[in-house]
């Protein structure tokens, strides 16, 4: 490049204010710039790391890991590998993120909508918790919930107990697990076939209100097919279930389901929090619909319900899908916060311990960062698509 | 045009310069003027902020023998709380010069993190502590127990391999510093905190009623703890080890920090080498000849640093037990200084 | 013929004015919304008599030890002996004058700003950004005019936590704007190293970026190169917050109207002089507000760095709530720390919220 420019430099003296040169020269540097700076910082790691005899690579991956993890979603014990544990913290931080992104949604619209109520009461007690909740840092919130709140819990032999079935202590939440037996998949098919059903009945629907103006109601009968069915098949194929309940076997409940104390204050924290910004969130997509929609609505003789439903919740949607993603993401990465309390987390279980048993912090950290990276840019792709899919109804 | 010559080239000596060899842990020392000691985050006799902010403990004393050995000066610490987690990293990058921080010497660890021990100052192993009221007499009826537990640490695999050995069942409760994990078990969260023996005395004081509490008789597995060094650096590594051994050896040739300047004039050859009135053994390390007088007059011998921070002094009341010298029955045990 | 005297106006009927009016109308306008109102209105008193019974006529106040409290309600006493480690951190006790002496520059600044009709508030914007940070430098880390030197381990509590919140700002900004500019860039590489670097940092947790910074920053640079720990906490914190900054700043560019850069190539100035003497000026006004928000979620965030060992504000007091002599007053702890981040976050959003509202009039 720099030979070039002396050749020509003579004969063109406007060639370096041509802004096309310009740009190309320039874009060049900067590329040049960004690959010195990643292979001076490469060549830095790995001098550093050869200089220091730290292991390097992802061998470490097969070998046994020999701890054990509070809670796993696929088996595991202490003879599984590293990446196993990659697993286990990778399916830990998704159910919370899945839970918590539930729960915040429901509280978060419920806010919103209580926000905007007519009754004064309610819509300052909806303010006040957002201005509370979102002004408070959420590792303060966790901490509260965890530390604060469980000491308050009582243990395990006074525990709350809910009919000899749900029991609640300060080692979590314990309910009887469902085990399924042979011929419950019976029940399954059942499930699906009402949701088929009721998924057939809903299109039937719109083609005949489109063609003749009238509705049928709908909710209540696709409910009672949802639930009834299954229902009427578990009976009718002898009851192929039952619930384990949990005991009380020397320090602990034994058997049964159990939340873990750490879950419940994580999703607290995090549902509390989010939902405070979601609900703001809310506010302002539907204040964003104007006044004349429902006004129109009324005037139609809509219910307040179809009112809702049809006018006002389709065009909200549309200015709340892009912050709502914002807030889902956010949620998602906050999840990581989980490793200040010892929920066992993809940033705890993973870039904690096993990063500490194995040494090799540049990999897993690059791992980790790996995985949110690729949860946050798949939802918000996600929700591209759903806010593009709306946004092509409306005209 | 110049500029962005220039900056082409400023881009490449970058690189060049990253090529420039590790400067030695000595010479990096003595320029800085200080040692910059990996301690851990908070535990009472070994490595714990007093009120003023002033560390002290047996841990914080081998970063303060360092001191006096390299610089002359014990107090020319920085000290840096490292929690379990960060601890290696925080060393092999290079962020301390050495860890004084209740770690266990194990095999991987001098292996493939790159790291060399450097000595033990602590003979330790781990225990349970459980509530009293829970009627426990041995670990051995922990089956099915929430156990409490800090991360990172060569206690999580010892948990794991003492449970699965017997056949039993229990849930890790994790946390990231030992403050939490006291939190935990003073909760409710947990049934037994499992930790070094040491460290579960040390937090049986940070209990709001520590009679609550007790220590089982079990111990489930050798936890030697001690200094760790980068591994590359010899000279460095001689330095932290002898800085250890010569407080061992003080203790021996019974010098004190009370004594030293009059055991100066010993007749035991013995005493003149370690003290230096017979020079030379300085020299062999890099140090002044005075670095293990200083040491001792400044530090004290392993003897007075024990019963200071974890011994009869303390509030944590810790016998000798295995730390005693080996002509008491115990394994500390110094090469000869000469 | 008399004069035509219209009656006067009947009163409206007593149950639509007054408090028994406001009431019908935002209190009870049908069943439901009555049940509603005394369910919400049952709960509020609840709530509000425990609380002020627990925090104000059964606490205690004033003391040194925790013989000093009943157990009735809090124990404020255990905030109160320990206000001053809470606020200064491990700071030398003779040294907390210049602590305070940068809060009162601080505030100075701040509030100069906020006050509409304070003169050259150019010059005070640039020294609350350029000139205030290197005189806290040194006051906080002495070296200059024989002041003692404190090293940053030392530094904590809320003067930390305002340090790295106040730092991550100033030092994000420019890069942001870089990367903003980069961003809306018509050069593709320039455009897309912007948006790489950009959506990177948004797609991370702070708590990895943090720990990477805390562990792993060491082993990237030359060996020799040595930056403390606090040190490597903020260049982290800024590489995070400045990909936030940056999609703020676009936010603000993008309300310009592309006639103002054509106006300016009109008048032959080059892209830098288009950017910083026609664009930006006009785009910093409403990225304020923006800016404002983005500290918030960042002064919240500054909490995060307890994780990797350092003793802000939450992990003071996480720590002291573990000293034997005050356990189990975490409640109180945890409230301290909430009120005084609330305090904060609240009033910035306050002003942030009254500042949007001031320029959305002024633009229609």
């Amino acid at each position: 490049m720099a030979n070039q420019s002396n050749g020509q430099g003579k004969a063109k003296t406007s060639f370096w204010n041509d802004p096309a040169v310009r740009s190309v020269v320039f874009q060049l540097l900067a590329i040049g710039a960004v690959v010195a700076f990643f292979l001076y910082i490469i060549n830095n790691a790995l001098s550093n790391m050869e200089a220091r005899g730290i292991t390097t690579g992802f061998a470490f991956l097969n070998d046994s890991a020999g701890f054990g993890i509070l809670q796993t979603l696929v088996p595991f014990d202490e003879t599984y590998s590293y990446g196993r544990t990659f697993i286990v913290g990778l399916l830990n931080t998704v159910l919370v993120s899945v839970l918590g992104i539930f729960l915040a949604t429901i509280l978060g619209f419920i806010i919103g909508i209580a926000r905007l109520s007519k009754n004064w009461l309610i819509a300052k007690l909806a303010s006040v918790y957002i201005e509370i909740f979102r002004n408070i840092p959420l590792l303060l919130q966790i901490f509260f919930w965890y530390f604060a709140v469980l000491r308050a819990l009582p243990s395990p032999r006074d525990s709350f107990n809910f009919n000899d079935s749900v029991f609640f202590n300060v080692r979590g939440l314990y309910m009887p697990e469902p085990i399924a037996q042979d011929g419950f998949g019976a029940v399954w098919i059942a499930l699906f076939a009402a949701i088929a059903i009721i998924i057939g009945v809903v299109r039937y629907e719109k083609k005949y209100q489109l063609r003749t103006g009238k509705t049928f109601p709908l909710f209540f009968p696709s409910l009672g097919l949802l639930i009834g069915l299954p229902l009427i098949t578990y009976f009718i194929v002898g009851s192929p279930m039952y619930l384990e309940y949990p005991e009380l076997k020397g320090f602990n409940f034994q058997n049964g389901m159990v939340v873990i104390p750490e879950l419940i204050a994580l999703l607290l924290a995090l549902t509390i929090y989010t939902a405070a910004f979601i609900a703001e969130v809310v506010r302002s997509g539907i204040e964003a619909v104007p006044h004349g929609q429902s006004e129109a609505a009324n005037a139609l003789g809509l219910t307040n319900g179809q009112r809702l439903r049809l006018i006002i919740i389709p065009q909200a949607m549309r200015v709340i899908i892009p912050p709502l993603t914002n807030q889902y993401l956010n949620l998602t990465k906050n999840s990581s916060l989980a490793t200040a309390i010892g929920y066992p987390d993809l940033v705890s279980v993973f870039a904690g311990t096993t990063l500490n048993q194995t040494g090799q912090a540049v990999e897993i950290i690059f791992m980790t960062m790996a995985v949110y990276l690729t949860l946050s840019l798949t939802t918000s792709a996600l929700m591209n698509w759903y806010n593009k899919r709306i946004a092509l109804i409306e005209r | 045009m110049k500029k962005q010559l220039v900056s082409a080239v400023a881009a490449l000596s970058l690189v060049a310069v990253s090529t420039a060899s590790m400067a030695a842990t000595l010479d990096d020392v003595k320029k800085k003027g200080f040692v910059q000691c990996g301690v851990s985050t908070g535990l009472p006799g070994f490595s714990n902020p007093d009120d003023k902010g002033n560390w002290k403990g047996l841990d914080v004393d081998v970063c303060r023998a360092v001191a006096a050995a390299t610089l002359g000066d014990a107090s020319k610490v920085k000290y840096i709380p490292l929690n379990a987690k960060e601890r290696f990293t925080a060393l092999q990058s290079g962020e301390v010069d050495m860890l004084s921080r209740n770690t266990t010497w194990t095999l991987t660890r001098d292996g493939s993190l790159g790291l060399n021990f450097a000595g033990i100052n602590y003979y330790d192993g781990q225990g349970f502590m459980v509530s009293k009221e829970l009627g426990v007499k041995s670990a051995k009826e922990l089956d099915g127990a929430a156990v409490c537990i800090q991360a990172g640490t060569t206690t999580e695999l010892n948990l794991a391999d003492y449970f699965r050995e017997l056949g039993m069942k229990y849930q890790p409760v994790v946390f990231d510093t030992s403050d939490q994990t006291v939190q935990g078990f003073e909760a409710g969260r947990c049934d037994v905190l499992t930790s070094d023996q040491s460290q579960l005395y040390a937090l049986r004081i940070k209990l709001s009623k520590p009679d609550s509490a007790m220590v089982l008789p079990e111990v489930i597995s050798k936890e030697p703890l001690g200094p760790v060094v980068r591994q590359g650096d010899d000279q460095w590594f001689n330095i932290v080890k002898w800085s250890m051994f010569a407080l061992i050896a003080a203790e021996e040739l019974g010098v004190t920090s009370a004594n030293a300047d009059q055991m100066k004039s010993s007749t035991n050859p013995n005493v003149q080498r370690l003290l230096g009135t017979e020079a030379g053994q300085g020299k062999n390390l890099g140090l002044d000849d005075t670095w293990a007088f200083n040491i001792v007059k400044q530090v004290g011998n392993y003897g007075e640093m024990f019963e200071r921070n974890v011994g009869s002094e303390s509030p944590l009341g810790i016998s000798r037990g295995l730390n005693a010298l080996w002509t008491k029955g115990g394994l500390q045990y110094a090469p000869p200084i000469r | 013929m008399s004069e035509f005297k219209p009656l006067p106006d009947q009163p409206p009927p007593p149950n639509t004015v007054g408090l028994v009016g406001w009431m019908r109308a935002h209190l009870f306008t049908g069943p439901v919304n009555s049940v509603l109102t005394v369910i919400a209105a049952l709960i509020i008193a609840w709530g509000i008599a425990w609380f002020v019974n627990w925090g104000l006529f059964n606490a205690d106040f004033i003391g040194t030890t925790r013989d000093d409290c009943s157990g009735a309600g809090a124990c404020w006493v255990f905030i109160y002996a320990r206000f001053d480690q809470f606020i200064y951190g491990f700071f030398p006790e003779a040294e907390i004058w210049r602590i305070n002496l940068m809060f009162f520059i601080f505030a100075a600044c701040i509030i100069s700003m906020m006050i509409e009709k304070t003169p050259k508030k150019g010059w005070i914007a640039l020294f609350t950004l350029v000139g205030f940070p290197i005189i806290s430098y040194y006051l906080l880390n002495g070296g200059l005019f024989g002041l003692e030197v404190v090293e940053t381990h030392k530094w904590g509590g809320l003067t930390l936590t305002l340090v790295i919140a106040v730092v991550g700002i100033v030092a994000s900004l420019p890069i942001g704007i870089l990367l903003a500019l980069g961003r809306r860039s018509e050069m593709p590489i320039i455009r897309s190293i912007s948006i790489v670097y950009i959506e990177f940092w948004r797609g991370v947790p702070l708590i990895t970026v943090l720990f990477m910074a805390s562990v792993m920053l060491p082993l990237f640079m030359s060996a020799g190169a040595e930056t403390d720990k606090l040190m490597r906490a903020l260049i982290g914190v800024t590489m995070f917050q400045s990909a936030y900054m940056a999609e703020v700043v676009r936010g603000g560019l993008q309300a310009i109207p592309k006639g103002q850069t054509e106006a300016a190539q009109a008048l032959g100035l080059s892209y830098w002089k288009t950017m910083f003497l026609i664009v930006l000026p006009q785009a910093l006004k409403l990225m304020i507000p923006g800016i404002v928000n983005t500290f918030i979620a960042l002064f919240k965030d500054t909490s995060l760095v307890l994780i990797i060992g350092l003793f802000d504000l939450l992990a003071i007091v996480q720590s002291a709530l573990n000293d034997p002599n005050w356990l189990g007053f975490s409640v109180e702890g945890y409230i301290f720390v909430a009120f005084m981040f609330w305090i904060f976050c609240f009033s910035m959003s306050r002003y942030s919220q009254a500042l949007e509202r001031k320029l959305n009039t002024s633009h229609r």
